[in-house]
């Protein structure tokens, strides 16, 4: 597999690589969004992905609306500060339900697990799981396991899937937002990003960082006692960070958005790592947050009840949506920048 | 970094904006030498408050950047090796060589593995005495240090598995050749912070002296940067040329002495090609004869590889300050983060990549293309 050739004396221009998935592809950002446009989608069909790319369908079934979620979990390390991949599934399935005023009813779990794995960790992921989803009220109903050969999978891989009832009166979707619509974040973000990371690498920020990962429907559920079908898009900010989310409800609404830099809550030892690493807290992964687009009338009732929960106790406004343009950012000296798409995953940099 | 909110705190911005605007009769133009400097500067969008007149230029200081691109493709053609595991910083995994980038040649099987520091190369290396391990040691005086200590590390363990590819680059012999440029616009440089902390200034005084251009050893934060603008400005009003230093709290005179002592006992001066600008003399470290052994280019004999840049880049004119990245007709349309053409749309720190994340957009030419 030569790539470089001597012989040739002079090089082309060079080519990218399309032709192989590559893990900016699994990012949350502009790769992600071209994978699932390009090849996903055309293979699906319409009904599958045919509007704004949600975090969880609504299907109606004798008059109810439920929603429907899957989604699989790879992270490594399997255990970090915080939690770990176990309630991590549970949590971010939940939330994906949430995302759509869906209470959980139900949830499923499967394994791919990688022959070797300590019998153990196993043990302790599934506690966790199990605990999780006590905590939050949702019973697993069932579940599948798999055992893949030594170097086929790394480790442990979950799946899951999530049924919801959705709250009466209430439609938020990644479409909905509007110009002047107030933007809330309900807590700090990076925490998850940067916990995994710092575990990975040993880079000694464990000791100060623990991933936010919780559930976020009992939140989700008194914003929407407070604002009902003011509430019109919700998102929790996994992977790429806010600066994804923003840009997809900003695209799937038609809409653009400003956003106050020095109104987002990075704790110091996010933004102490990520000004190490050379990363944007804007585009870190977060696990237990969520951004709100709320009519402005009532915006601040919303906000109110999202501080009367622990899980959205520091919760603030932190921009507007405009009728068009980008997603920018008010800087903390006073200019405006574009907070763009990420387009893979971030790499720290040299110095 | 628990006072890193007092560097940003909009009121002295604009207390600094306003000093400038009240000292400033002329226009002139600064470089900044630092893509870290670069990055703050278009991310915070402070050349567009400066007032009109002064004009930031963006300097050739992003390791990513200036790294050349044989030295790009030698490491490719190592990591396709099966016996090695190559390992590297996160942003030097995207660069373009000349026919792919080592995150490609990863997903293709490559072992290719994200350090954070040169100590886990030489901790990989021990793990895995099986393999050869290497580390692609790119940057400035900054990252110097530490890939010295790596290596005299590996020295002491013994190991014959560890080995750098080593292109490293110094600061100095660059803005000299920026000022010696018939085209050179540059009246007075906002020296790199991170460098000085190692190197201290000495080797500033002279450049200052000769070319008659004040510096300004500046750090990081929009404050920084800011008053090191504010620092070159008054200089250059009232007619001096002396290297002033702006980022006291991290920066002495004489620098890190021990950490020049590492870089000094493992490295050696040597002349130096930079990706976009060419051979620059005396630019850039080596290992020295002791430490040959440790290096990746011969134990894999790369030595021959012959490149040839995208005729489209213009990252030449764009590290010395001649161009900026919307003169160029690939940017933003065959030249992006996704498809980066040349290497300052390659990493953060990357002049094109810092335009193009901040939403900057060329206006079209006549006779573009729509």
């Amino acid at each position: 597999m030569t790539i470089v050739d001597p012989a040739a004396g002079t090089c082309p221009a060079p080519v990218p690589e399309t032709e192989r998935v590559l893990l900016g592809h699994g990012s949350g950002g502009r790769l992600s969004a071209e994978l699932i446009a390009d090849v996903l989608v055309p293979a699906l069909g319409a009904a599958a992905c045919g509007g704004p790319l949600e975090d969880a369908a609504v299907v109606r079934a004798d008059g109810t609306e439920l929603a429907l979620s899957t989604d699989a979990y790879v992270v490594d390390p399997l255990f970090f500060p915080g939690g770990d991949i176990g309630a991590l599934a549970v949590h971010g399935t939940v939330n994906d339900l949430a995302m759509r005023a869906a209470m959980p009813v139900a949830l499923t779990l499967a394994y791919v697990v990688e022959e070797g794995l300590p019998m153990a960790d196993l043990r302790r992921v599934t506690a966790s799981a199990g605990a999780a989803a006590v905590a939050a009220g949702v019973p697993v109903v069932t579940g599948d396991t798999k055992v893949v050969g030594r170097g086929a999978a790394d480790r442990l891989f979950v799946i899951t899937a999530g049924l919801g009832r959705r709250l009466p009166g209430t439609a938020p979707s990644a479409a909905g937002a509007r110009p002047g619509d107030a933007i809330l974040l309900s807590g700090p973000i990076g925490c998850h990003g940067v916990t995994v990371l710092s575990t990975r690498a040993g880079l000694g920020f464990e000791a100060d960082i623990t991933s936010d990962t919780r559930p976020l429907h009992r939140l989700v559920a008194a914003m929407m006692a407070a604002g009902g079908d003011a509430v019109h898009a919700l998102r929790d900010p996994t992977r790429g960070g806010l600066a994804a989310s923003l840009n997809e409800i900003a695209v799937a609404s038609g809409a653009g958005a400003e956003i106050e830099e020095r109104a987002l809550p990075v704790p110091e030892p996010v933004r102490a790592a990520c000004e190490m690493l050379g990363l944007d807290p804007a585009y870190v992964a977060n696990e237990g947050c969520l951004v709100a687009f709320v009519a402005p009338g009532r915006a601040d009732a919303v906000l109110a009840a999202m501080r009367g929960r622990a899980e959205g106790r520091d919760a603030v406004r932190i921009g507007t949506v405009l009728p068009e343009g980008p997603v920018v950012v008010r800087t903390a000296v006073g200019s405006r920048r574009v907070l763009d798409m990420p387009l893979g995953e971030q790499l720290p940099r040299i110095c | 970094m628990k006072y890193l909110d007092e560097y940003r705190d909009p009121d002295l911005a604009r207390a600094l904006l306003a000093e400038l605007r009240r000292v400033t009769t002329r226009p002139w133009t600064l470089m900044e030498v630092c893509g870290g400097q670069t990055h703050t500067i278009v991310r915070q969008g402070i050349d567009e408050l400066l007032p009109g007149g002064i004009r930031m230029i963006h300097g050739p200081g992003c390791p990513v950047c200036v790294t050349p691109l044989e030295v790009l493709d030698q490491a490719m053609t190592i990591a396709q090796r099966p016996e090695v595991i190559l390992t590297s910083f996160g942003d030097m995994l995207r660069v373009p060589g000349s026919h792919t980038d080592l995150l490609a040649l990863r997903a293709r099987g490559a072992d290719v593995r994200v350090v954070y520091s040169p100590m886990d190369a030489v901790a990989l290396a021990r793990s895995h005495p099986d393999r050869q391990v290497v580390f692609l040691a790119v940057g400035f005086e900054t990252t110097a240090p530490a890939n010295a200590m790596a290596v005299r590390h590996a020295a002491t363990l013994g190991l014959t598995n560890f080995s750098v590819l080593v292109s490293h680059v110094l600061v100095p012999p660059a803005m000299t050749a920026v000022l010696r440029a018939p085209t050179c616009r540059v009246q007075g440089f906002l020296a790199a912070g991170h460098v000085c902390a190692v190197m201290g200034w000495t080797e500033y005084e002279p450049i200052a002296a000769e070319h008659r251009v004040p510096i300004v050893v500046t750090g990081f934060e929009p404050l920084d940067l800011l008053e090191g603008i504010l620092m070159a400005v008054r200089q250059l009003e009232t007619g001096s040329y002396r290297v002033e230093n702006q980022y006291a709290r991290a920066v002495r005179r004489e620098g890190n002495t021990a950490a020049q002592d590492a870089v000094r006992s493992v490295f050696r001066i040597t002349d130096r090609s930079w990706r976009g600008i060419g051979a620059i003399p005396a630019s850039g470290l080596t290992l020295t004869d002791a430490y040959a052994a440790f290096d990746a280019g011969r134990r894999f004999d790369v030595g021959s590889i012959v490149v040839r840049e995208h005729p489209d880049c213009i990252a030449g004119g764009i590290l010395t300050g001649d161009r900026v990245p919307t003169d160029c007709h690939a940017y933003g349309t065959a030249c992006t983060p996704r498809t980066p053409l040349g290497a300052p749309m390659v990493s953060a720190e990357g002049t094109c990549a810092a335009y193009y994340s901040a939403g900057r957009r060329r206006a079209p030419a006549p006779g573009d293309p729509s």
